[in-house]
């Protein structure tokens, strides 16, 4: 039987859902599955990890240089557990990009990026080229290391589960990347990986004051707002709001795209959604393409109009 | 301060790419090539702490086939004062390009190195934190803000949440993401001088880098098609569709 090492992402109190699709992912491949917790007073998310069915165990790593994932302070102390494991998995978030390859690179592994399907126990499926191609890939290490794809995985629930919880040596500081602060932005409404409804705005907006519009009919539909790379550039949006090839993968059930082209790079982030709205007032724009419902409008009075329907 | 740009050769970032019908791969060829655009943003980041003074020499090295030249004339264009280019196939992985960047290390001791957060061929990002791995320096990942300081590069990284800053003692990797800069189109008399410029030039096997890869290509396929859609005429008949017949809205 194989063994698992998934490398958790929290907020101290619960798991990321990216990491709750790589517990998933972890499931399909089989085997004892052990997590890992890093941080400073995280005592709850390693509760709520063995708190799921099939988790073994659950590893606590805490201390005050490892509050901030930096990610020279949480490799090491993957590396060393490495070992005792087949695979090591974690969601390909920002967090999970940062800190995988410098793992790899340590235990002379070639990691696989952003898995989105497990075909056996060492082969796999992942995107390339903005999702236009899917490459199945074998890999031939000893250890596999994987980032998974979360919106492929459906995140397991908390329950069911009673592991125990060991604490592990923490290691010390580095002393390499100082970490000097965070500017998180702070949204009212629903997460935008995990929202069954997105609602994105693209250039096409044309001002932060328009997102207004975006974030009107987001709240009528409990949505998530999303945006274009176009609509964050110009600044109507924080950067973490961006859809794309190089910002977040959503696959809601309902994706509606306002003001936005569909440029491959958007669409990378996505089309594999369950249903796809566009609004544009190009009827030439290659959203349409995606799109199972296609409005040829202009956004500034569909949307008034919209808001209202659903008022009505 | 010396800053190392690695840079890849990629298809260009608007070409459609069609899988090959054997699925052996992508086609590459009569496709148009590009440097991948992060690395461009890369090069325009270490040519502007040149140009500011902060940076006394700005390198480039690519690893790749014999036309991956023509993207180094494209970062000499850009301002580069040297470019490095060390033959292979195209396809190194991630981790070999890293320990090939290693032994480039070894021999400029860079302060910095600017490398993109992903290539848009293989979509991996990992090559930088790998590089930074093997050399025992920090890293910064998705950089949209650079600040040099007293031996250190302060970093603005683009995470999930928002925004995080760290400061990096030098030596030090950052791995830069599209809004750092806008890349500058280099002017005809530059491309002209870059054309005549020297290439230095080595191989995998100078370096002592075994690059065989662990991963094996089974196949690359299309994309699973969606379903073509409907346009609909109202706002109307929006609702009624998304309510009635997807059933996604109540
Ligand atoms: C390496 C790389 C990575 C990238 N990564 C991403 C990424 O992750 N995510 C991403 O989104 N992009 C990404 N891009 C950028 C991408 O190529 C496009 O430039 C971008 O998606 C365009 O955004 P947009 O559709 O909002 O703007 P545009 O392409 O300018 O489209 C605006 C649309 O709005 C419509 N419109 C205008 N006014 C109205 C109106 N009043 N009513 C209705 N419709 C209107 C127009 O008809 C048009 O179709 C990347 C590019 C590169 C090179
Ligand atoms: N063959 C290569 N030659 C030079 N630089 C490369 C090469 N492959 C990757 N890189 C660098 O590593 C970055 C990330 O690539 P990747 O890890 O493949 O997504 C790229 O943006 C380049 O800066």
């Amino acid at each position: 039987m194989s063994a698992i090492l998934v490398y958790a992402e929290h907020d101290h109190t619960e798991l990321k859902s990216g990491t709750l699709s790589a517990i998933a992912c972890a499931r399909e491949i089989g085997g004892d599955i052990d997590i890992l917790i890093t941080g400073n007073n995280c005592g709850d998310a390693a509760q709520h990890a063995a708190s799921i069915e099939g988790v073994r165990k659950v590893l606590l790593a805490e201390g005050e240089h490892l509050e901030n994932h930096v990610a020279e302070n949480v490799a090491p102390i993957i590396e060393r557990l490495a070992g005792d494991y087949d695979y090591v998995l974690a969601a390909a978030t920002t967090g999970g990009k940062n800190i995988m390859p410098r793992v790899a690179a340590k235990l002379d592994v070639q990691q696989v990026s952003d898995i989105s399907k497990v075909i056996s126990e060492d082969t796999f499926v992942r995107p390339i080229y903005a999702g236009n191609a899917m490459a199945t890939v074998q890999s031939t290490d000893a250890i596999k290391l994987i980032t998974v794809r979360a919106t492929s995985f459906e995140a397991v629930e908390a329950g069911g589960g009673s592991a125990s919880v060991e604490s592990i040596e923490s290691g010390s500081d580095a002393g390499l990347a100082r970490f000097v602060g965070a500017d998180l932005s702070e949204s009212e409404g629903p997460e935008l990986t995990t929202a069954p409804i997105v609602v994105s705005g693209g250039r096409g907006v044309g001002s932060a004051e328009n997102f207004q519009l975006i974030e009107s009919l987001a709240g009528k539909l409990d949505a998530a707002v999303g945006a274009s790379r176009a609509a964050v550039d110009a600044g109507y949006v924080p950067n973490d709001y961006q859809v794309g090839q190089t910002g977040k993968v959503v696959a809601p059930d309902l994706y509606v795209a306002v003001g936005i082209s569909g440029a491959i790079q958007h669409m990378a982030g996505m089309k594999e959604s369950r249903v796809i709205v566009a609004i544009n007032k190009d009827s030439e724009a290659p959203i349409f393409e995606a799109a199972d419902y296609g409005l040829v409008a202009d956004l500034f009075e569909a949307l008034p109009e919209l808001d209202k329907a659903l008022d009505g | 301060m010396k800053v190392l740009v690695p840079v890849k050769r990629v298809v260009d970032a608007y070409v459609k790419v069609r899988v090959k019908s054997d699925g052996s791969g992508v086609e590459t060829n009569n496709i148009k090539m590009s440097m991948n655009p992060f690395d461009e943003i890369a090069v325009e980041q270490a040519v502007r702490l040149r140009e500011a003074g902060t940076a006394t020499e700005v390198v480039a090295v690519t690893i790749g086939p014999q036309q991956a030249q023509e993207q180094l004339r494209t970062a000499l264009a850009m301002g580069v004062d040297r470019a490095m280019h060390i033959e292979a196939d195209a396809g190194v992985e991630p981790l070999a390009v890293a320990k090939i960047l290693s032994a480039v290390c070894d021999q400029e001791s860079p302060d910095l190195v600017l490398l993109g957060k992903q290539a848009i061929d293989d979509d991996s990002n990992q090559t930088g934190q790998m590089l930074a791995a093997l050399r025992g320096w920090p890293q910064g990942t998705s950089i949209s803000k650079l600040e040099p300081g007293d031996g250190t590069v302060t970093v603005t990284r683009e995470v999930d949440g928002g925004l995080e800053s760290l400061e990096l003692p030098m030596p030090a990797i950052a791995t830069v993401d599209l809004r750092l800069n806008e890349p500058r189109y280099p002017k005809l008399p530059n491309i002209m001088k870059a054309k005549k410029k020297p290439i230095e030039q080595s191989t995998t096997a100078d370096l002592g880098v075994d690059i065989t890869p662990r991963l094996k290509q089974v196949k690359v396929e299309e994309p699973p098609a969606r379903a073509g859609g409907v346009k609909v005429s109202s706002v109307d008949e929006l609702i009624d569709k998304l309510r009635n017949e997807a059933k996604v809205i109540q």
